[in-house]
């Protein structure tokens, strides 16, 4: 029998229809529903409004992360509103049933750290979360991506979404990245080619030998910022990269369920004539440590290269966001980003807060000092990353360099906790988005790796990281 | 949901492409567990200053604005994060349909749960309502979903694209989780046949 080739998105999408009736969206199936504090107490009143219960809450886990403190948990939640936020989803979790890794918990942590860590992501399943960084879960095989409330709330009644298909687009990426270029900037290197609305109505797949090359966290950092290009969710073949990390977590299958999940798994990544809608090539020999100099990740260059200049730009609503870009940033088209002096570093979130990324940033700083004047925050991305990285001693690294060693959370990525960047103040930071006022009104964002974030630590500006490996 | 069929008012416009979900409501705001009174921090960082004087010059700060119902603005509205209090925000501050060239994937879809309408128009159209209302900003346009068309002041219609499903939902004000719980004998079904790829029965502690 021969049958169409099809992509990876495709056999997860078609083992998911429920239903589709003509002229209405699917009924897709979801396997694993993520919740937090600050996008589920309205789906929860919704749901109360309706005498509604939740469907399947053991197909659905929930944390708190975005607007937690990262000082000591015994230090009492000094925000009141933050305070009555977390009350209500563990009142909520209670009152449905559901799995909560609240604010005690040892495994607590940013949704889409603890999601892979704990082994619930996995290969062909269907992941949603009230967070447009659940793209990050693609790096598994699985199709994961962000939904407002509205559709928080449908999963938690039904376990299912209305959702029109969306188109594919394969990211090829060619070469092998050079030493001191990471994860992050081939991300970064991307969006900067094609727009932060570039991806927008499709489901990226990358592939090629740079991305196969790749472990587990890095591949999680490439499909957690797909979002930022517009792209509904990115996608990465599971291989035994996938499953090396897999084996052994918590909610992994073991024994005979782990040999028949293999065998599933392994029938999963794209046919060799599979169509895309559409393909996008990078070569990761050309690319360079990446750093944003805008308000929007597309606006990246190379660390090394100068600010474009937005009269060079024919479209205009595209040049009226630049210029504004430039004046919130208080830089100048035609100049140099090395060299610019920072006041804060940030290296976490669920972008690179994992235990790799803190190595790398710990290499970096390892029998250095920070910069004077220079305030680095380092927060773990889950309780578990920060107890494995103390294992190893990198909290020893880092606070014997001048840095803070924090307790984990979103923290200075969305700044709803407090820690945050007075108005001026410039951050180089490892987080995914530099909106205006993102990490605190009137603060200005660099986003980079954790390598770059590190090297301007030591330096006090703008660094090449290169230029401080050995 | 309120029902969206047709509706005729003045512009308020926002020539700015790739204007984020933080710049429509910032994060500092999403500490609420409640839907009501996000529109008082609508472009909260643009609007006001430091002070929490509102700026003049900003464009819904203007006289009229207040009566405005439709808001036009630049490319890829919407973009970043999944915050459904964007919506929120847009439709308390009193605006029921936004004008662009295209939108961010999540916020239309959360947009189109809210009733709130959003209309995608071509490059020369875009420019040529932004012109408009920047020579007179009391210019008023109609938009009317059943024939899916704009109607600019000097007569031109312009017909906008929106799939069958969305626009009946939108027209008769139907809330689409009716939809799915209708779906329930189905979803039995096809739970039957795929026992649950993962549990989170298993919690250690
Ligand atoms: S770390 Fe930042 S991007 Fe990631 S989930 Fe938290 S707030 Fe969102």
């Amino acid at each position: 029998m021969t049958s169409t080739p099809c992509t990876l998105f495709d056999k997860i999408w078609d083992d998911h229809v429920v239903v589709e009736e003509p002229d209405s969206p699917a009924v897709l199936y979801i396997d694993l529903h993520l919740i937090h504090e600050v996008t589920s107490p309205q789906a929860f009143d919704g749901l109360r409004r309706r005498g509604l219960r939740v469907r399947r809450p053991h197909q659905t886990v929930a944390t708190i992360d975005h607007s937690i403190p990262t000082t000591p948990p015994e230090v009492p939640i000094a925000d009141p509103q933050a305070a009555r936020q977390i009350q209500q989803i563990v009142e909520n979790c209670r009152e449905f049933g559901i799995p909560l890794y609240g604010v005690g918990s040892p495994t607590r942590g940013i949704v889409h750290v603890i999601g892979p860590e704990l082994g619930l992501t996995q290969p062909g399943m269907t992941i949603v979360c009230g967070d447009s960084h659940t793209s990050t879960h693609g790096a598994f095989g699985a199709l994961a991506f962000g939904i407002g409330t509205s559709e928080v709330e449908h999963v938690l009644a039904t376990q299912c979404l209305l959702q029109r298909k969306p188109r594919t687009c394969q990211v090829y990426v060619d070469g092998y990245l050079n030493k001191g270029v990471t994860a992050k900037d081939l991300i970064l290197g991307l969006i900067a080619q094609i727009g932060s609305g570039g991806g927008t109505g499709y489901v990226f797949e990358y592939a090629g030998p740079a991305i196969r090359a790749l472990s587990m966290e890095e591949r999680m950092t490439v499909c957690n910022m797909s979002i930022e290009a517009g792209a509904r969710a990115g996608m990465i073949a599971p291989d035994d990269t996938t499953f090396e990390y897999l084996a052994g977590r918590l909610y992994a299958p073991k024994g005979e369920a782990w040999d028949a999940a293999l065998k599933r798994w392994r029938a999963l990544p794209s046919d060799p004539d599979a169509r895309f809608d559409h393909t996008i090539t990078l070569d990761a020999r050309r690319l360079e440590p990446m750093i944003t100099y805008g308000t929007n990740p597309a606006m990246a260059i190379p660390v090394t290269g100068v600010v474009p200049d937005p009269a060079g730009v024919s479209d205009l609503g595209e040049r009226q966001a630049m210029e504004k870009a430039l004046r919130y940033m208080g830089l100048r088209p035609g100049q140099r980003l090395l060299g610019h002096p920072i006041d804060v570093v940030f290296i976490g979130s669920c972008t690179n807060g994992r235990l790799s990324d803190l190595r790398q940033a710990a290499s970096v700083l390892k029998g250095r000092r920070v910069k004077e004047g220079v305030r680095v925050l380092v927060v773990p991305g889950s309780q578990s990353v920060k107890r494995a990285a103390e294992a190893e001693g990198l909290h020893r690294i880092f606070l014997e360099a001048g840095a803070e060693w924090r307790e984990s959370g979103c923290s200075m990525c969305i700044a709803m906790n407090g820690d945050q960047l007075q108005p001026g103040q410039y951050a180089v930071s490892t987080s995914n988005r530099n909106f205006e006022g993102r990490q605190g009104p009137g603060g200005r964002t660099l986003l980079a790796s954790p390598l770059t974030a590190a090297a301007a630590a030591i330096t006090g500006v703008v660094t090449d990281p290169r230029t401080l490996l050995e | 949901m309120q029902p969206f069929t047709r509706i005729t008012s003045r512009v308020v416009a926002l020539p700015i492409d790739n204007i984020d979900t933080d710049q429509i409501i910032p994060a500092r705001f999403l500490k609420t567990i409640s839907k009501e009174g996000l529109g008082q921090h609508l472009f909260a960082d643009w609007r006001y200053n430091p002070d929490g004087s509102p700026k003049p010059d900003f464009p819904i700060n203007q006289p009229g604005a207040r009566e405005a119902r439709i808001l036009l603005v630049g490319d890829n509205f919407g973009c970043g994060s999944s915050r459904e209090h964007a919506p929120w925000a847009l439709i308390d501050f009193g605006f029921r349909a936004i004008i662009s060239t295209s939108f961010a994937d999540i916020f239309r879809n959360n947009a189109l749960k809210n009733g709130l309408l959003p209309v995608v128009v071509d490059i020369d159209t875009h420019r040529q309502l932004f012109e408009m209302a920047e020579a007179d900003p009391s210019t008023v346009l109609t938009i009317d979903l059943a024939e899916q068309s704009l109607i600019l002041p000097n007569g031109k219609q312009v017909y906008f694209p929106i799939d069958t499903f969305n626009k009946k939902c939108l027209l008769e004000g139907i809330d689409q989780l009716g939809y799915l719980l209708k779906q329930e004998p189905l979803i039995q079904a096809y739970e039957a046949l795929h026992p649950a790829r993962v549990s989170t029965r298993i919690m250690e502690e």
